[in-house]
């Protein structure tokens, strides 16, 4: 029972800003202070990939940051998931149509919730947190690197 | 037949203890900076996770080492519990960081390395000063047998109050808590990513994990035998023991390695320097 519940109950978080404005992160930071205590959800924000279950990604993918995000993606063990936070982790946002902006963060890695806002507030990081957290379960009965198209809201 | 229930029993218990204790910590943690805190089963939640997640190393050797460190901790709390040789129990544990160490140098990662680096000099801080406590417990009962240690008809800390000083000091290096979480924290500070434990990922995490829950059954029953007469006492002492642990935990940042090592070579060996001189007085020259 214990076990079966694991997955969900504990997920460690990585944060990687690709190319954000500072508004989400900020938003993100808040969500891991005393104030919002996440930690009572087991979510520990760990400064390791290879200790996290769950990529927290912020602001647009461009040619410079996809390669670093790709590489964070790739070394954290599966079952793991994506969330995009933020507009411009969403879809590229308001930097969408720069030169060197390739989009949102799933033109890189598959990315399992988005959080749109500009910024979000903290409340909504972690709804999307825990969310990603569930489809850990769903995701651990799944082969290595195929990707969870989810329907349900 | 007896010796092989009791190893089943503490293998067992051992663990769960040491989990339940960890997630008394992260509450009461939690409690302390204004918070609600994880359920208690946290600890357990995290393991199974680690548990079910993909092994990722970079070398194999990773996963013997991670085991052994399992492995010398297990057998040294079942040793104590079967009241066997003390100065063994403190070779084995010594083992264990040993294997930890060799885990985290068998990669080239930067943080890793360091952080065994930094294992090392804490290593080269307590040791002295658990070394000088078993001495003094062997001037004093005049063996090195718990068996024999609980035979003393004293309380052993009415003979050793500074050792036990000196021990509750390094108590804060061996369980990895502030000021002196050099190597790795529990907690979610990032200097060094994760110090020693950095390279290893899922079950192989999980097993260190399962380590440090035995190595803290282990500390806690050291605590006990200095109260070993009275079992109210030795309860009493070890909750107010690790309660502070806890708290200067929390009021206190992290301090350099230079400053660890001449604060446990002065204040803490220095304290048990001066109860050896005494017990050796005492019971061997009077
Ligand atoms: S979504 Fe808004 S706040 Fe967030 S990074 Fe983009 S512009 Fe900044």
């Amino acid at each position: 029972m214990l076990f079966r519940k694991a997955l969900k109950k504990s997920p460690w978080i990585i944060h990687y800003d690709c190319n954000s404005c500072n508004g989400c992160d900020i938003e993100i930071l808040a969500t891991l202070t005393p104030v919002y205590d996440v930690e009572r959800f087991g979510i520990i924000n760990v400064g390791n990939p290879k200790h996290a279950d769950i990529l927290v990604v912020s602001g647009s993918v461009n040619h410079r940051n996809a390669r670093v995000l790709k590489a964070i993606y790739e070394q954290m063990p599966h079952p793991k998931a994506v969330v995009a936070v933020g507009a411009c982790a969403c879809s590229g946002g308001i930097f969408k149509e720069c030169y060197n902006t390739l989009g949102g963060a799933d033109t890189v890695v598959p990315v399992d919730v988005y959080v749109p806002g500009c910024a979000p507030r903290p409340e909504a990081i972690m709804e999307g947190i825990l969310k990603a957290a569930q489809l850990l379960e769903e995701k651990k009965n799944m082969k290595k690197g195929e990707i969870l198209y989810v329907t349900k809201s | 037949m007896k010796e092989i229930w009791i190893t089943l029993a503490t293998v067992i218990v051992a663990p769960l203890v040491g989990g339940v204790i960890t997630g008394i910590d992260r509450k009461i943690t939690a409690r302390m900076q204004n918070r609600f805190g994880p359920p208690i089963l946290q600890p357990f939640y995290d393991l199974f996770k680690l548990f079910s997640k993909e092994t990722i190393v970079v070398s194999n050797t990773q996963i013997l080492y991670a085991f052994l460190f399992l492995v010398f901790n297990i057998v040294a709390v079942v040793m104590f519990v079967l009241k066997m040789d003390l100065l063994l129990i403190l070779f084995i544990l010594a083992f264990a960081t040993t294997a930890l160490i060799l885990g985290a140098m068998a990669t080239n990662s930067p943080y890793s390395r360091i952080g065994a680096h930094r294992e090392l000099i804490s290593v080269l801080a307590y040791e002295p000063v658990l070394i000088a406590m078993i001495v003094a417990i062997y001037f004093v009962t005049g063996s090195f047998n718990i068996e024999n240690i609980l035979k003393h008809s004293r309380l052993l800390i009415l003979d050793l109050p500074f050792i036990f000083i000196a021990f509750s000091y390094v108590l804060t290096i061996k369980l990895r808590k502030s000021p002196f979480d050099l190597s790795t924290s529990h907690h979610g500070h990032q200097e060094l990513v994760k110090g020693i434990t950095t390279e290893f990922a899922g079950p192989v995490l999980g097993l260190i994990e399962l380590g440090h829950w035995y190595e803290l059954v282990l500390l806690l029953l050291f605590v006990w035998l200095f109260f070993a007469k009275n079992i109210f006492v030795a309860i009493a002492a070890i909750l107010i023991c690790y309660f502070l642990e806890i708290v200067i935990d929390n009021i206190s940042a992290r301090l350099t390695w230079k400053i660890m090592l001449r604060l446990t070579w002065s204040v803490a060996f220095g304290f048990a320097l001066v109860n050896l001189i005494w017990v050796y007085i005492k019971y061997r020259l009077l």
